[in-house]
C-alpha cells in the first residue's frame, strides 16, 4: 500500500487528460473514497505546517529581528521541532493505520457475492466471472461490477509482475507470478473507468489496460448472464473465415470451434468497450487495424499480424467479431 | 549493591537506545511474519500476537527510558547547557550523556511507532 499519491502524480494525471477518464481524486468506490480522503488530509495538513513555518521564518527574517535568548529559543525548539512534529506524525500514522482495515476489508470479502479471477498476461487481462451461483463467464479486458455490491478480486499473472488499478475505485495490487493476491472493491457510483497496468511490464506496458464497468445491480446480472451464452453472431462469413485463418488456435468463441487460449476471449468481444486491452475504441475499423498489424500497435504482443490476408477478409472477420454482443 | 550502577564511562551506552529499538523491531516484524506464513506452527490467534507485540513494546520502552535517565544523570540533569565542545573529560562526559539522551528519545518515538499498526491491525493479510 504504499503507493499513496503524490501531488505531482495528481497534477500529471489531471494534466494528461486522465480526469476525464475519472481519476483517485473522483472516487467511485468505497475504497476510493477514504484514499482520496486520506489525501486531502494530508495536503492540507502539509499545507497548514508549510505556511507556518514560512510565516514564521518571515516574521523572524522581516518583522522581529531581535535575537532570542539562548533558554527561550531551546524551548522553541523543543516543543516546535520535537514534540510538536512527534505528535503530529504520531496522530497521522494512526489515522493512516486505522484507515488500513477499511482499505483492504478481507475478511469480509470470503462471503463476497462475487468473485473475478483476473490473470496479468503480456500484455492483456484474462479475466474470469465466478458468481456464487450459476457458471463461470470467461471474458478478458474488461472488468464489470455491480454497483453497492463487495466484488472479490483474485489476482494472478501468467508472466511477470504486473499491477492491477482502479483509480476511482480502490488502491493498485500488484499480480505476481506463483501468487494469488486478494482485492476487494465496491463500486458506489455507476461509470466507464480505465484501470491501467501500473507496473512496469514490458515493451507496450503503457497500452496494458482496462475498462470498468460499475452497472447498476440489475443490469449487472442480466448481462452476466447473457455472457454465460453464446452469442448469436452476425455475418457467419466472418465467422469461417475467422477459423479458417486459424485465429481460433489462439482465441476461444464460444459456440464455436474456437478453442484456443493464448490470446483474449473473443466470445462476447463486440460487446466490450475497448479493443486491443484498452487502447482502441471498440470499432470495426479498429478492429481491422489491430487484426492486420498487433505489431505496429501494441509493439511486443503476442498477436502476429495478419496483413497478408485480403482486406476484405480482414473486414469480415472485424464485422463479425464486432457482432460478437 | 546498588541497583542502578554508578555512572559507566563506556561509549557502548550510546548505542543501548538504538540497539534496543532494532531488537524490537525485528521481534514485532519478524514474529508477525511468521506467524501469518505458519499460522499452526505457533498455534495460537492473532490476539496473541498483539499481546506479544504488547509485551515487547513494554519491555523496550523500560529499557529505553532507563537507558535515557542514565543518560539525563551523565548529562548532569541539564545543568549545563550544550553545545559542550570544550577538551576537557567534563564536557565530553557531558556531551555523551546528552547525546545519549537524545537517541533515546528517537528510539523511544520509533518504538511507538513500530508497534502503532498492532493497535489497528486485527489479521493477517491472505
Ligand atoms: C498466436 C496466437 C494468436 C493468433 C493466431 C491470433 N491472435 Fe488475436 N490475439 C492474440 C493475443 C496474445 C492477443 C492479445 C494482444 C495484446 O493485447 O497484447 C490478441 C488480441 C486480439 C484481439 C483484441 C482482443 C481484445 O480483447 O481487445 C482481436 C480482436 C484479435 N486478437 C483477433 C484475432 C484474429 C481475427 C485472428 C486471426 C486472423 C487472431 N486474432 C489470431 C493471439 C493470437
Ligand atoms: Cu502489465
Amino acid at each position: 500500500m504504499g503507493q499513496y499519491f503524490s501531488l505531482s502524480a495528481a497534477s500529471l494525471l489531471l494534466a494528461s487528460g486522465f480526469a476525464g477518464a475519472r481519476s483517485v481524486l473522483e472516487p467511485a468506490g468505497a475504497e476510493a473514497q477514504q484514499i482520496a480522503i486520506l489525501f486531502w488530509v494530508m495536503l492540507s495538513g502539509g499545507a497548514v505546517i508549510w505556511l507556518g513555518v514560512v510565516a514564521l521564518l518571515l516574521h523572524s527574517a522581516l518583522f522581529n529581528r531581535r535575537r532570542l535568548a539562548e533558554q527561550s529559543a531551546s524551548r522553541i525548539i523543543l516543543w516546535g521541532g520535537v514534540v510538536f512534529p512527534a505528535v503530529t506524525l504520531c496522530a497521522l500514522l494512526a489515522y493512516a493505520l486505522w484507515l488500513m482495515p477499511a482499505l483492504r476489508p478481507f475478511a469480509q470479502a470470503s462471503s463476497a457475492a462475487l468473485r473475478i479471477e483476473v490473470t496479468g498476461r503480456q500484455f492483456w487481462w484474462e479475466v474470469v466471472y465466478r458468481p456464487s451461483r450459476g457458471p463461470p463467464v470467461a471474458s478478458a479486458n474488461e472488468i464489470r461490477l455491480p454497483v453497492g455490491e463487495r466484488v472479490e478480486l483474485t489476482l494472478k499473472s501468467a508472466d511477470v509482475i504486473h499491477s492491477f488499478w482502479i483509480p476511482p475505485l480502490g488502491g493498485k495490487m500488484d499480480m505476481i507470478p506463483g501468487r494469488t493476491n486478494r482485492l476487494s472493491l465496491m463500486a458506489t457510483k455507476s461509470g466507464i473507468f480505465r484501470g491501467p497496468c501500473a507496473e512496469y511490464c514490458g515493451t507496450s506496458h503503457a497500452l496494458m489496460a482496462f475498462s470498468a464497468v460499475a452497472m447498476e445491480p440489475e443490469a449487472f446480472r442480466s448481462w452476466l448472464a447473457a455472457q454465460a451464452i453464446p452469442a448469436e453472431g452476425a455475418g457467419a462469413s466472418g465467422g469461417a473465415l475467422f477459423l479458417r485463418h486459424g485465429c481460433g488456435s489462439c482465441h476461444f468463441v464460444a459456440g464455436t470451434d474456437a478453442r484456443g487460449l493464448i490470446g483474449p476471449d473473443l466470445s462476447h468481444v463486440g460487446s466490450r468497450t475497448t479493443v486491443g486491452a484498452g487502447i482502441l475504441p471498440n470499432t470495426e475499423d479498429a478492429v481491422a487495424r489491430f487484426i492486420a498489424r498487433p505489431d505496429l500497435i501494441k509493439p511486443g504482443s503476442r498477436m502476429p499480424a495478419f496483413d497478408m490476408l485480403p482486406p476484405g477478409d480482414i473486414r469480415a472477420i472485424a464485422a463479425w467479431l464486432r457482432g460478437l454482443q | 549493591m546498588r541497583l542502578i550502577p554508578k555512572e559507566i564511562e563506556t561509549l557502548w551506552t550510546l548505542f543501548t537506545a538504538p540497539v534496543v529499538w532494532v531488537v524490537h523491531f525485528l521481534a514485532c516484524y519478524v514474529g508477525a511474519a511468521i506467524y501469518c506464513a505458519k499460522p499452526e506452527l505457533i498455534g495460537l490467534s492473532f490476539s496473541a500476537v498483539r499481546a506479544g507485540i504488547a509485551a515487547v513494546t513494554v519491555i523496550a520502552l523500560s529499557l529505553i527510558a532507563l537507558s535515557a535517565w542514565l543518560a539525563w544523570r551523565q548529562w548532569g540533569f541539564g545543568t549545563d547547557d550544550p553545545p559542550h565542545d570544550d577538551p576537557t573529560r567534563r564536557d565530553r562526559t557531558l556531551f555523551q550523556g546528552f547525546a545519549t539522551l537524545l537517541l533515546s528519545g528517537l528510539s523511544f518515538i520509533a518504538v511507538i511507532f513500530t508497534a502503532m499498526p498492532a493497535l489497528f491491525l486485527t489479521g493477517c493479510i491472505r
